[in-house]
């Protein structure tokens, strides 16, 4: 097997002693499912995490075992690409509450013997953050080169920097927020009413039950998919255009293309995502509030980091608009933080952070470069040699 | 003088370098008024060059604003840390004192507010260093009086409706602003037109018909003296 290859593996924490949740609660021992790339270097300062956003996966490069596709991040992470593997060693790790390999609602309550269901303790950010955390511990991971990740993944680097600094050299938040707005949290709760009224999902224990609310769920995913996009990308990739007809039925099946489009969507979604998974996320991502959390300022979050951050963002992504990510820039100049921030011009949405922007890409490479000089790090021609 | 005083059309990146090494002439007379490990903000950074060169030469910790998408990717290409932000209106942001030096390299022609940015540079640095273009250069008055039409030399290009520069003033207009404003001015540098220091006082008459642009370090009246002035005087 090359070097660079992913290699997917799976570690329990918190045996010894169990993970405390924000919500006062315990739990533990955790499986956590993760990815590496590369090689941890004899400084073991070369480690990158990488967190997914809301239905991503640890499956960042490559190709995905489940799905067969390449890794939701395959056009970044690699040997030679922007995160290059051949110079970073890379983590990524399936969030608390997944269903992916890390313990969540879809896996069995050892005390009960049954799924978890609605009975598993409800999660935040911080938690997730808490147990990659204990993942590093394990790994023997004092500080890591960057913590990086877009939309939730973005929370979580923000989670990072404020509750560990001293772990983190650099931080690159994109597409995120420090706080999931009122419209975010809308759009969710309209996700999680539709997984709760579908019949199958059975107050949640439908896995007893032999069924899924895939219903639910699927429309649950398309409602979602919508604010991942832009009006000009949904224009530009669908239009008015009918799927495989010359005129409108007069009924109610997917006349249009974009109609399609969604419905395949959202019934795909519900072949690799588990409903419960589904609502705990969101409502992790819903809680999450960084300025609250230290005492309504922001800024007080980063007080005397050393942290070096990229803030990044896309013009047209209204479900983490910029105005978002300048915040949080005003909050880090505030406290004299060392930040960088782009606005990347993309007319894609919010899904922007996970598609092929050059602009954004050399962005990223740029900072990386930089930042691993500061740290030591052999530049990428060295260490490609 | 090449290009030590244009700004590209959209008003916002200077060209403040040809690569690492080759630092722009007016460039290089800022970088020798900032003391080594110095905490210093350029703003209107443009690619960042100059931030690069301090850090290269003097370890300073510098950050940078630039308004320009290009620039700042430039920038932060460099391993600048920039934001893209305007000075007109995000150098609130910044807490007072945060920094030792900040800079405003040919650009107080193009601010909205000129007389807020400069009090904000002095409220969020000790010392601001300041380049622009000198309007009662010779060659511009000139031009005014043969031709009857707005000046445009090498050093500013474009046409009266196309040009970023919207607050053109003389050197005299420079420092009479500083006496409204209890600025000190620490140090003057008059530059010839081929970007050369010319021997005249900066703030002497003979400067404001003869030098194309200035560079000026700037304190508060009221601020103590510090180590970091006497070490540039």
């Amino acid at each position: 097997m090359p070097l660079d290859a992913p290699e997917n593996k799976t570690l329990r924490v918190g045996e010894d002693r169990p993970i405390r949740l924000d919500s006062g609660l315990d739990l533990g021992p955790v499986t956590v499912a993760y990815q590496t790339i590369g090689q941890l270097n004899a400084e073991r300062s070369n480690a990158v995490l990488v967190c997914h956003a809301l239905t991503g996966d640890h499956f960042v490069a490559g190709v995905n075992p489940v799905t067969g596709k390449p890794g939701w991040w395959d056009a970044l992470v690699g040997p030679g690409k922007v995160i290059d593997t051949r110079r970073f060693f890379v983590i990524c790790a399936n969030v608390l509450g997944g269903c992916m390999g890390t313990t969540g609602p879809r896996d069995i309550n050892p005390e009960t013997g049954q799924p978890w269901g609605l009975g598993f303790p409800v999660i935040t950010i911080g938690d997730m953050v808490t147990v990659q955390a204990r993942l590093l511990d394990a790994l023997g991971i004092d500080q890591l080169f960057c913590v990086i990740g877009g939309s939730m993944g973005g929370m979580q680097v923000l989670e990072w920097a404020a509750s560990h600094p001293s772990r983190v050299f650099t931080a690159v938040p994109i597409a995120a927020s420090y706080r999931h707005s009122a419209q975010n949290i809308a759009f969710h709760e309209v996700g999680r009413q539709s997984i709760m009224a579908d019949p199958d999902w059975r107050g949640g224990a439908y896995h007893e039950h032999g069924v899924i609310p895939h219903r639910g769920l699927a429309v649950a995913r398309m409602t979602a998919h919508i604010t991942y996009l832009s009006e000009t990308a949904l224009h530009r990739k669908f239009g008015r255009r009918l799927q495989d007809r010359d005129r409108v039925t007069y009924g109610f099946d997917a006349d249009f293309q974009v109609e399609s489009y969604l419905r395949h969507q959202g019934s795909t979604f519900v072949d690799r995502f588990d409903a419960n998974s589904y609502l705990y996320i969101t409502r992790a991502m819903d809680y999450f509030d960084l300025a609250t959390e230290h005492g309504g300022k922001l800024a007080n979050a980063f007080r005397d980091t050393r942290t070096r951050f990229c803030v990044i963002s896309f013009s047209s992504d209204w479900l983490f608009p910029t105005v978002e990510s300048r915040a949080i820039v005003q909050a880090l100049n505030s406290v004299a933080a060392n930040v960088s921030f782009v606005e990347v011009e993309s007319d894609k949405g919010h899904d922007a952070f996970l598609l092929d922007e050059p602009e954004f890409h050399e962005t990223l490479r740029g900072f990386l470069d930089g930042a691993a000089r500061h740290r030591g790090l052999p530049a990428s021609a060295e260490a490609a040699s | 003088m090449t290009d030590a005083a244009s700004l590209d059309a959209d008003g916002s990146v200077n060209g403040t370098g040809s690569g690492n090494g080759e630092l722009r002439f007016d460039l290089r007379i800022i970088a020798d008024m900032v003391t080594p490990g110095a905490r210093v903000l350029d703003v209107g950074c443009g690619d960042g060059a100059l931030l690069q060169y301090l850090a290269q030469t003097k370890s300073v910790d510098g950050r940078g604003i630039e308004l320009s998408m290009a620039g700042v990717r430039a920038a932060v290409r460099r391993g600048v840390s920039v934001i893209q932000g305007n000075a007109d209106t995000d150098l609130v942001d910044y807490p007072a004192g945060a920094f030792d030096y900040a800079i405003l390299s040919q650009t107080i022609q193009a601010m909205q507010r000129p007389r807020d940015v400069l009090d904000q540079l002095l409220r969020v640095a000790r010392y601001a260093i300041v380049s622009f273009p000198n309007f009662g250069f010779w060659k511009a008055r000139w031009h005014l009086v043969s031709t009857g039409r707005m000046p445009m030399t090498t050093g500013l290009p474009d046409e009266w409706w196309a040009t970023p520069n919207i607050h053109f003033c003389t050197i005299k207009d420079f420092v009479d602003l500083t006496r409204q404003m209890d600025i000190r001015i620490d140090r003057g540098v008059a530059l010839n037109e081929n970007g050369s220091v010319n021997r005249l006082s900066a703030t002497g008459p003979w400067a404001n018909l003869l030098s194309a642009q200035a560079v000026f370090l700037l304190t508060r009246v009221d601020g103590a003296q510090t180590d970091a002035g006497a070490a540039v005087r």
